[in-house]
């Protein structure tokens, strides 16, 4: 294949398109509200109405509202029907005839759409994921043509670390210097890793990049491969995600039969090959170290750096380990160069993030908004804000980051601010929290994850959760003392600097950031000291000698 | 949390396996490793063709996988130990998995469990005494939009109260 | 070969290329515990013992894996470190069924070494009891998980020096054991050669000889290394 080759199978597959596309959401959380009937249906009522000619219905990925799927949006007339039952679907197509339908109309305008900002999930909801034809007729791999023949890997390179993208699983380590430091390392063998074991409960924007444009992802790989030097892929999937999973292996498929993966991409001398790899259950993989160990066979334990994967990773190879989401920016800043992309978001966090906005919130659903967009703006104006009552806190970065209080709503969502605050960017989970949340349950509920997911390599996240987790149940009941809190506190602080890997390090996250903005909750649950013999309340307090 | 990765068996066709007992499913688990050209990297991809061939993974199965890649018998064993989706026992006839990530935890998802468990009479984990039904939790299966979610049989339900999951679970019992 | 000059609590060290601190440490005479290391085998620093301050890191870096750079300025004893060791002994103590007057290892224990030099006296955290198996089914041996610590020594040995591979380790977490073949006694395990390398390189009592009691566990540690020199160096040195 070569590019006017690439740019004929756009051109055909626009041609042969309908006037009027149905887009019917196809993801794992619509599948679970029936959309595959409504889907049926809708294809059904376009037959029956004889309007074959110029309507065609298209499974698509996530449009992002998820808390009101099925989705169905009708394009180019932009309309959005909410909830959609399977027996809406008749009188939806009616519509097109100048019926009615019943359907909840939803509105494009409202912030939830309208402050996004989308790079990543530029075409989800707008292609079929299953079609590489559907993908190319959006200019999809331009961008690694343009890598292949318009630029050395050096360039690539540049233009990565000139867009100013930082890792986006969680840490922020600038892509750019990764990709940097691959590249110069020594060495005929390099691999790519697509890391997609979304761990973080209460996150699902991996599962849902991967479901609705995985030819994004696998271009960026790609390109990826080229600018480092390696020949060979690994995705690494949750088995919990078994329609990401399914769509990858298709969209692997596709690309080998057009020439996009495998041998000789584009007929140059470049080869990039991708497998996948099935996670088989335990958070700890998405930790680099652990990863490799799993694609490599092995139980999932984390081994210490240095060495990083960039210098030893995969079977001893220079490795570069990079998020989903940072692998679907790639083609993008490629396409428009590093500079386009630098001149959205923060001065220090540049390009946009997914955030998964879930929990007691109006609208909840997938979000792509631009770096430096406050919580608040998030919260109250996309989301909506909670349904009967008020924000109490919001919840980033998942069992490694922390609880976030109402008064800091105003704080502008990047990195290093999230940091400051106690919190991290993590992948992307975002849960709120009401009135009715209790922090030192939420706490637990994080303790209780990382003991039950610590590999149990090193002592103090082996042990040091348990106890953790012991000391947190003893106060929910009401048997702790001032003493305890004391020991909770310095066993975090021991438990963050001593662990080996990122899970022990971030693991006392939770109880830190309750601790220090929800302290009062804690204090509220100890127990009276002994020596008052339980004898406390209504000014009578008796002290024995 | 297997219930979610839908468990397929081969179509019945006699093959011919290296496996003393001739079950063919045995020949499944050679072609992937065959395909993996035997190397041991290859574990944790033959153990998943196993699980889903197998519905668990027997003693017998684990020798056999550790004779096929040349790998110690513990090593196998301490992998196939070290992963949730690993099942070293027989699942029930339908399982249930009750999501317990974050946002499904906000939403009430304990309460959907502890209504479970108090109707099966058994813990999340665990498996009831006539093999009918295996009741399991999963960390986050990713569908937050429409929390709290519940997977029947490798289906995703979502919003779920504790009497819609009965519901379903009375169901089954009644089979 | 390139030298390394280094600074530990003070004290100038020069060292070959490609040592860790540990080993610049225990050559200046400067005491750091350890129970996950045992020279012969790889490192996996897994027991965070050896935790040093390196001025120039925030992190904490362990000794055992760390290579020693130029220059570098080590702190192995600051009051941080020495509350972070003995948490960690705490922590061991809490985890397991650690009864030193009934055990084999009694004044030979690395784990009662190690409480001692940090001074340890008591544990802050609630002692677990885990419900924890003896298997004495080897007809030398018997390993008592009771006072397993999970160091992983002799997984590493059996692997690295005798490379039976009898033992490894299963579940994860606290559920966490050391396990024989595939999940069978000792004594079935068709690959142990019975060669009692495990018995040396085990820190505690977990792993024992038959017939030995109450402190009267002897171990041979330095022939895991001297096996090892001669082996890859041909060098007996002994």
């Amino acid at each position: 294949m070569d590019l006017t080759e690439l740019l004929d199978v756009g051109e055909a597959h626009r041609a042969a398109q309908k006037a009027t596309r149905v887009h019917c959401c196809t993801s794992t959380g619509c599948r679970a509200a029936s959309a595959m009937e409504v889907f049926k249906n809708l294809k059904t009522a376009v037959q029956d109405a004889g309007l074959e000619a110029e309507v065609e219905v298209v499974g698509v990925g996530c449009m992002g509202f998820c808390g009101r799927g099925p989705l169905v949006q009708i394009d180019p007339q932009q309309a959005l029907y909410e909830e959609v039952k399977p027996e809406e679907a008749t009188s939806i197509i009616d519509t097109l005839q100048g019926g009615t339908t019943p359907a909840l109309k939803g509105d494009l305008q409202h912030p939830f759409f309208a402050r996004q900002v989308k790079i990543v999930r530029q075409h989800s909801g707008k292609v079929d994921p299953e079609s590489i034809e559907d993908y190319i007729s959006v200019g999809g791999y331009r961008s690694l043509y343009k890598a292949i023949y318009e630029m050395s890997p050096g360039e690539v390179v540049d233009e990565i670390i000139a867009s100013g993208i930082r890792g986006r699983g969680g840490g922020g380590y600038p892509t750019g210097l990764k990709w940097a430091t691959v590249a110069k390392m020594p060495g005929d063998q390099k691999y790519v890793i697509c890391n997609g074991d979304e761990g973080d409960p209460g996150a699902f924007m991996d599962r849902s990049v991967l479901e609705s444009d995985p030819h994004l992802v696998l271009e960026g790989m790609a390109i990826a491969g080229y600018a480092i030097g390696a020949n060979h892929g690994f995705i690494y999937v949750r088995a919990e995600y078994p329609l990401a999973i399914q769509r990858l292996q298709k969209a692997i498929q596709q690309a080998k039969k057009y020439g996009l993966l495998g041998s000789q991409i584009f007929d140059s001398p470049f080869d990039f090959k991708v497998d996948i790899r099935i996670g088989a259950g335990a958070f700890v993989c998405g930790e680099e170290t652990a990863l490799i160990q799993s694609i490599q066979g092995g139980r999932g334990n984390p081994i210490p750096r240095p060495p990083y994967p960039a210098q030893s990773g995969l079977w001893q190879c220079p490795t570069l380990i990079n998020n989903v989401e940072t692998l679907a920016n790639i083609s993008t800043i490629i396409r428009e160069g590093g500079a386009w992309y630098a001149s959205i978001g923060t001065d220090k966090s540049k390009g946009t993030k997914i955030f998964a906005l879930t929990g007691k919130i109006r609208n909840n659903g997938l979000i792509e908004v631009p770096m430096g967009i406050t919580l608040r703006e998030i919260v109250e104006e996309m989301g909506g804000g909670v349904p009967d009552g008020e924000v109490k806190a919001v919840q980033t970065g998942g069992p490694s980051g922390g609880c976030i209080p109402a008064s800091l709503l105003d704080t502008p969502v990047d990195y290093d601010s999230l940091v400051a605050i106690g919190s991290m960017m993590g992948s992307g989970g975002m849960v709120v929290m009401d009135q009715d949340t209790n922090m030192v349950e939420v706490a637990q509920f994080y303790m209780e994850f990382c003991r039950g997911e610590t590999c149990g390599k090193c002592v103090p996240c082996r042990t040091g959760t348990v106890q953790l987790y012991a000391l947190l149940t003893k106060l929910l009941k009401r048997q702790a003392t001032q003493a305890d809190l004391a020991k909770l506190e310095s066993l975090c602080h021991m438990v963050q600097e001593t662990s080996l890997c990122g899970l022990g390090i971030s693991a006392p996250n939770p109880i830190l950031s309750t601790l220090r903005y929800f302290n009062e909750e804690y204090q509220e649950l100890l127990q009276p000291p002994a020596y008052l013999n339980g004898k406390v309340g209504h000014g009578q307090v008796t002290v024995s000698q | 949390m297997q219930a979610v990765t839908k468990t397929t068996q081969a179509t019945p066709k006699p093959a011919k396996s290296d496996h003393p007992s001739g079950d063919r499913r045995f020949k499944t688990l050679d072609m992937t490793m065959k395909r993996h050209q035997y190397k041991p990297d290859a574990l944790i991809e033959v153990l998943h063709k196993a699980q889903e061939s197998f519905g668990f993974l027997e003693e017998d199965v684990l020798t056999y996988i550790a004779r096929g890649l040349k790998l110690p018998l513990s090593k196998v064993y301490g992998t196939a130990t070290f992963y949730h989706l690993f099942s070293l026992k027989p699942n029930g006839a339908h399982t249930c998995v009750v999501c317990l990530g974050t946002a499904c935890y906000v939403k009430g998802s304990n309460k959907v469990s502890a209504a479970l468990e108090e109707e099966l009479g058994i813990k999340l984990g665990e498996t009831t005494a006539d093999g009918k039904i295996s009741l399991m939790a999963a960390r986050c299966i990713g569908a937050c939009g429409i929390a709290p979610a519940v997977v029947f049989d490798g289906t995703v339900a979502g919003k779920q109260e504790p009497e819609m999951a009965l519901a379903k679970v009375k169901d089954w019992e009644l089979e | 070969m390139s030298v390394k000059t280094l600074k530990i609590n003070g004290v100038d060290i020069a060292i070959e290329e490609g040592a860790t601190v540990l080993q610049a440490a225990r050559q200046a005479g400067v005491p750091i515990p350890t129970l996950c290391h045992l020279d012969g085998v790889h490192d996996v620093g897994a027991c965070r013992l050896c935790l040093v301050e390196v001025s120039g890191t925030r992190k904490l870096l362990p000794a055992c894996v760390t290579e020693v750079a130029e220059g570098m300025e080590v702190q192995t004893n600051t009051p941080k470190l020495q509350e972070y060791r003995r948490m960690t002994v705490e922590l061991l103590f809490s985890e397991g069924n650690h009864v030193c007057s009934v055990c084999v290892a009694n004044g030979n224990c690395e784990l009662q070494d190690v409480a001692i030099q940090v001074g340890m006296d008591h544990s802050r955290f609630t002692y677990r009891f885990p419900d924890r198996a003896v298997d004495i089914s080897h007809p030398q041996f018997g390993i008592d998980h009771n006072r397993c610590i999970l160091c992983t020594r002799c997984v590493r040995v059996c692997d690295e020096i005798e490379g039976a591979h009898v033992w490894d380790v299963a579940q994860r977490g606290a559920a966490c054991y050391i396990v024989s073949g595939l999940n069978q006694p000792w004594g079935e395990v068709d690959a142990c050669t019975s060669c009692g390398k495990c018995v040396d390189a085990c820190p505690t009592g977990a792993i024992f000889r038959k017939g030995s009691t109450t402190g009267e566990k002897e171990r041979d540690r330095a022939k895991l290394d001297f096996l090892v020199t001669a082996r890859e160096k041909h060098e007996w040195t002994r």
